[in-house]
C-alpha cells in the first residue's frame, strides 16, 4: 500500500488536530468555573422567585418567552405559579411535588409563599429584585456564550459601577 | 394529567363566562386597580368592550390658543420611550402628533372653509380601525386587531417588511430605521424616559397602542389622562359598546367626523368639530 | 453537469471575477446596513419602500417573462422554441433569486425572516408571494435541469417533467399577479389601487422578460458556438411587440381614468411623476426618459422592416428594457407613496450604499445566470443542437 501525497496530508492532519484541540490546551484541560448568579439583598429577602428556584434556573427563558406571548398576544398580565405552572409538562414532576408540598406546608404561612401573583414583566418585576443584571444575568450568559436579545428593547436597570 | 396551557386558559375563560370568576377572579388575575375604582370615564360593563376615542377639537384648539399645548403628545412619547428626531423627517417617530386640518382631512377641505379649522393643528394618532388594512397585509400577524378593538403590535415578532406602512391610509406607523437608543443625544438627553417601558429595536414598525399596557391594569390611555389632569377634557376615551359611556353620549349629541371613511376601514377615533 | 461551469475561457473567468467583485462590495455595504439598520438607505417614514422593492417588482416580471418561450413550446407545440426554453427557464431562476435577495435586503429584521413560515398568515399577500416565488424557483430548477440532462443523454425527458413544465406556465402568471396584488389591494394608495394592475404587470413582464432573453440570445450567439436561431429571435420579437403595445396601452388607460374622471387623488401621483407636484419634480426627467424609450421601442418594434433587422430589433429590446425598468422599477413603487397620506410631497433619493447593494444583487443574478448558461450552452455545443 502506498500513501500518496504523504507530504501534504500528514501536516494537514496535524494542523487540523491542533486547531481542534486548541481550546482544551488553552484551558489546560480544566473546565472554567461556572459562575453562580448573585442575589441582591432584596432578592435574598424575598426568599422565593415567581416560580421554584430549580425551575427558574432551568426554564427561565421558557417562562419569559411564555410571558411575552401571553402579555402581548393574549393580554394576560398576571402570573401565579400555583395556577399557571401546573400545566407545564416541561416541568419536572418531582420538583412540582416539592413545590406543592412547600406551598401547602406550614411554611405556607410565610407571606407570599402561598402562590403570590406577579405582574408579568421582565423590566418591572424581574429586574426590580434582580437589579444587578451584570452579576445576576450577564456572568452566566457570558459563561455559556449566549447573548439574549431581550436588552435590545427592554431597558436594563441602572447599576452602580464598582 | 396533561392539560396544556391553552386548554387551561380556555377553561378559565369559560368559567369566567359562567360567572364563576367574579370578584375573586379579578383579584387573582388583576389585583390592583379595577376599572370601577379608576374613577375615569371607563365604565364597568360585562359585555365585550370596544375601545374608541373622541377628540373634542373645540376644547383642544381653545387650549392651544392659550399657549401651545402639547401635553398629550409629550406624555405619550415620554411614557412609551418614543425618541425625538427633531427636524429629521426621514427617521421621524410619532405615536400622537399634530397635523393641520387640510392635511388630516384632505378630501373635506375647501378654500372658503371656516377660520375655526383652517390650518388649525388637529391631533392625529392611530385610528384603531375596525377593518384595518395594516393587519390584513401583515405576513406574520405581528399586527392584529384585538377583540376590544385595539390594533396591537407584537414587537417581538415584527420582521420589518413595512407592508403595514404602505397599507395604512392614515400615515400612523413609524419604522425604526436605526436603533432608537442611538437617536440624537441632544434631543433625547434622558432617553429612555420611562424605565418601566421598553424601547424598540432597529427594524420594527411601531405606532400608538391605545396604551394597551395601561388598559391591561385598568387605567385609561396616558394622553387622555394627561388632558384630564390639565382640566381640558378634549380627549375622551371609552367603550363604544356601552350606550351609557361618555363617548357614546358625545357622539349622539354632537356632530363628529372621522378620517377617510370612504376607504371602509372604520376608524375609531372621532373628531368633534 | 455542474462540472462544466468549472472549465471556461479566460473571458468567462474574467466575467465571473468582476461580478464577484461587485458582489463583494455589496456584501460589505450590506453588513453596514445590517449593523446600523435601514437608515443607511434613502427610505423614510413616508417613502417606506424604495429601490429594493422596486427592483424586486421589476424582476418578478423578468422571471415571469421566461414563460413566453415555455408556453409556445409546450402548449402550442411550437418546436422552434425547444431550442431556447432552457435559456428562458435559467433566466427565470436567476431573476427569482434576485427577487428573493431584494426582499431579504429590504427586511428590517432579517434574523426573524422565518416568522413568515412560523406564523403563516394566508390573509397577507406577501405570504402568498413567498409561496409562489419559491415554488416558481423550484419548478424552473427541476424542469430546466431535467430537460437539459435528458438533452445531454440524447433521450426524451420524463413524463413528470413535462407535467411540471405545464404547471410552471400558469405558475408564471401567478407570480406576477400575486405581486401586483401586493399593490392593487391597498386602500389609500391611489396609483396602485387599480384593477388593471395585474394586467399591466403581466404586459410589461412579457415585454421586458423576452427582451432581456432576446438580448442574451444575441450575446450567446456572438460568444459561443450555439446559435439560438433566426426564427426563434423573430418570434420573440413578435411577442415583445404585442406585449409592449399592450403595456403602453394599459398605462394610457390609467391616465384616461385619472384625468377624465377628475378625481384629485387618482391624479396626484401621476401629476407628481410626469409634471411634478407642489414644486417637487425629482422623478419627472426619469419618467419622460421612460416615455421616450417606450416610444422608441414601439417605433423599432412595430415597423416590420425594423423588427426583422436584428440590429434595430436589439435596439428596440434595449429600449423596452430601459423604458419598462424606469416605469416599473422606479416610478410605480416610489410614485405610489407620493403624495403621502397627508397629501404632502416628500421625495426619495436612494443613497450610494443602497444603489451599490442593488447593483450587487443584479451582479449576483448575472453570476448565477452566467454559470447556468455556461452549463446549458456547453451541453448544447456538445450535442450539436441540431436535434430539435
Amino acid at each position: 500500500m502506498t500513501f500518496y501525497d504523504r507530504g501534504t496530508i500528514l501536516p494537514g492532519l496535524i494542523i487540523g488536530l491542533c486547531l481542534f484541540l486548541s481550546p482544551f490546551i488553552y484551558n489546560g484541560g480544566k473546565a472554567g468555573k461556572a459562575p453562580v448568579p448573585e442575589l441582591t439583598p432584596k432578592a435574598k429577602e424575598a426568599k422565593q422567585c415567581v416560580a421554584p428556584k430549580p425551575y427558574m434556573t432551568a426554564w427561565h427563558m421558557q417562562l419569559l418567552d411564555n410571558w411575552r406571548q401571553e402579555v402581548v398576544r393574549e393580554g394576560s398580565r398576571y402570573f401565579n405559579a400555583n395556577q399557571d405552572l401546573w400545566w407545564n409538562n416541561q416541568f419536572d414532576g418531582q420538583l412540582l411535588e416539592k413545590w406543592r408540598r412547600f406551598i401547602t406546608s406550614s411554611d405556607a404561612s410565610t407571606p407570599g409563599a402561598t402562590g403570590k401573583t406577579y405582574y408579568k414583566s421582565l423590566q418591572v418585576t424581574c429586574m426590580e429584585c434582580h437589579s444587578n443584571k451584570s452579576k445576576f444575568c450577564d456572568e452566566c450568559h457570558n459563561y455559556l456564550g449566549v447573548s439574549p436579545y431581550c436588552w435590545d428593547c427592554h431597558v436594563q436597570p441602572k447599576e452602580d459601577k464598582q | 394529567m396533561t392539560v396544556d396551557r391553552r386548554k387551561f386558559l380556555k377553561i378559565a375563560g369559560l368559567s369566567a363566562a359562567f360567572g364563576l370568576g367574579g370578584k375573586t377572579a379579578v383579584d387573582i388575575f388583576a389585583p390592583g386597580e379595577l376599572f370601577a375604582s379608576a374613577g375615569s370615564a371607563v365604565p364597568v360593563a360585562t359585555n365585550q368592550k370596544k375601545w374608541a376615542m373622541v377628540i373634542d377639537m373645540k376644547k383642544c384648539l381653545e387650549e392651544q390658543e392659550k399657549g401651545k399645548c402639547n401635553q398629550c403628545m409629550a406624555a405619550c412619547h415620554r411614557v412609551h420611550n418614543v425618541p425625538n428626531f427633531g427636524d429629521n423627517i426621514k427617521e421621524e417617530m410619532k405615536w400622537i402628533w399634530q397635523e393641520s386640518y387640510e392635511h388630516l382631512f384632505p378630501s373635506q377641505h375647501n378654500e372658503f372653509i371656516s377660520e375655526d379649522v383652517k390650518e388649525k393643528p388637529f391631533i392625529a394618532l392611530c385610528n384603531h380601525c375596525e377593518n384595518p388594512p395594516c393587519c390584513r397585509v401583515c405576513p406574520t400577524k405581528s399586527t392584529w386587531r384585538r377583540e376590544d378593538g385595539v390594533v396591537m403590535m407584537d414587537l417581538h415578532r415584527c420582521i420589518g417588511c413595512r407592508f403595514c406602512m404602505a397599507a395604512c391610509p392614515f400615515g400612523s406607523r413609524s419604522f425604526n430605521w436605526g436603533d432608537p437608543r442611538k437617536a440624537p443625544k441632544e434631543l433625547n438627553p434622558d432617553f429612555p424616559t420611562n424605565m418601566n417601558y421598553p424601547t424598540r429595536t432597529k427594524g420594527v414598525v411601531e405606532k400608538c397602542n391605545f396604551c394597551d399596557e395601561r388598559l391591561g391594569v385598568g387605567k385609561i390611555p396616558v394622553c387622555v389622562e394627561t388632558c384630564q389632569n390639565i382640566n381640558v377634557h378634549a380627549l375622551i376615551f371609552g367603550d363604544l359598546n356601552d350606550p351609557a359611556s361618555e363617548i357614546r353620549k358625545l357622539l349622539h349629541s354632537r356632530y363628529s367626523i372621522r378620517r377617510k371613511t370612504e376607504l371602509g376601514t372604520e376608524p375609531k377615533v372621532y373628531y368633534l368639530i | 453537469m455542474l462540472e462544466r461551469a468549472l472549465k471556461g475561457s479566460p473571458g468567462y473567468w474574467w466575467l465571473l471575477g468582476s461580478l464577484l467583485a461587485v458582489m463583494t462590495v455589496g456584501v460589505v455595504c450590506y453588513i453596514t446596513q445590517f449593523n446600523e439598520g435601514l437608515k443607511i438607505t434613502g427610505m423614510s417614514r413616508d417613502i417606506s419602500w424604495g429601490l429594493y422593492i422596486a427592483q424586486f417588482t421589476y424582476l418578478v416580471g423578468i422571471a415571469a417573462g421566461g414563460v413566453m418561450v415555455v408556453l409556445p413550446y409546450y402548449i402550442h407545440d411550437y418546436k422552434a422554441f425547444g431550442r431556447i426554453t432552457i435559456l428562458g427557464e435559467f433566466l427565470a431562476i436567476a431573476a427569482v433569486i434576485m427577487c428573493l435577495l431584494f426582499i431579504f435586503v429590504d427586511i428590517g429584521n432579517p434574523v426573524r425572516m422565518l416568522n413568515v413560515i412560523l406564523y403563516p398568515s394566508p390573509r397577507s399577500i406577501l405570504f402568498w408571494d413567498m409561496i409562489v416565488l419559491n415554488g416558481y424557483l423550484f419548478l424552473n430548477i427541476i424542469v430546466g435541469w431535467n430537460v437539459l440532462a435528458a438533452e445531454r443523454k440524447g433521450v426524451q425527458y420524463k413524463k413528470w417533467v413535462k407535467f411540471l413544465a405545464y404547471v410552471s406556465i400558469p405558475w408564471a402568471f401567478s407570480i406576477h399577479t400575486v405581486t401586483a396584488f401586493l399593490y392593487a389591494g391597498i386602500p389609500g394608495r391611489h396609483l396602485w389601487i387599480t384593477a388593471i394592475m395585474a394586467a399591466r404587470f403581466l404586459s410589461s413582464a412579457f415585454a421586458a422578460g423576452p427582451s432581456l432573453l432576446l438580448l442574451l440570445c444575441l450575446l450567446v450567439r456572438k460568444l459561443t458556438k450555439f446559435d439560438p436561431g433566426k426564427e426563434q429571435l423573430r418570434t420573440l420579437g413578435g411577442i415583445i411587440t404585442y406585449a409592449m403595445i399592450l403595456n403602453c396601452f394599459f398605462l394610457l388607460l390609467e391616465v384616461f381614468t385619472a384625468f377624465y374622471s377628475g378625481i384629485p387623488e387618482h391624479q396626484s401621483s401621476l401629476v407628481y411623476l410626469y409634471a411634478g407636484l407642489d414644486g417637487h419634480s425629482r422623478l419627472v426627467p426619469w419618467m419622460w426618459t421612460s416615455v421616450f424609450f417606450c416610444v422608441v421601442a414601439l417605433v423599432l418594434l412595430v415597423i416590420p422592416a425594423l423588427r426583422r433587422n436584428e440590429t434595430t430589433l436589439a435596439l428596440g429590446c434595449v429600449a423596452v428594457f430601459i423604458g419598462t425598468w424606469i416605469d416599473k422599477g422606479v416610478g410605480l413603487v416610489i410614485g405610489g407613496f407620493i403624495p403621502n397620506p397627508f397629501h404632502k410631497v416628500i421625495e426619495y433619493m436612494p443613497t450610494a450604499r443602497e444603489i451599490i447593494i442593488c447593483l450587487a444583487i443584479w451582479a449576483t443574478g448575472f453570476f448565477v445566470l452566467t454559470i447556468l448558461y455556461k452549463i446549458a450552452i456547453s451541453i448544447k455545443e456538445e450535442v450539436g443542437v441540431t436535434n430539435h
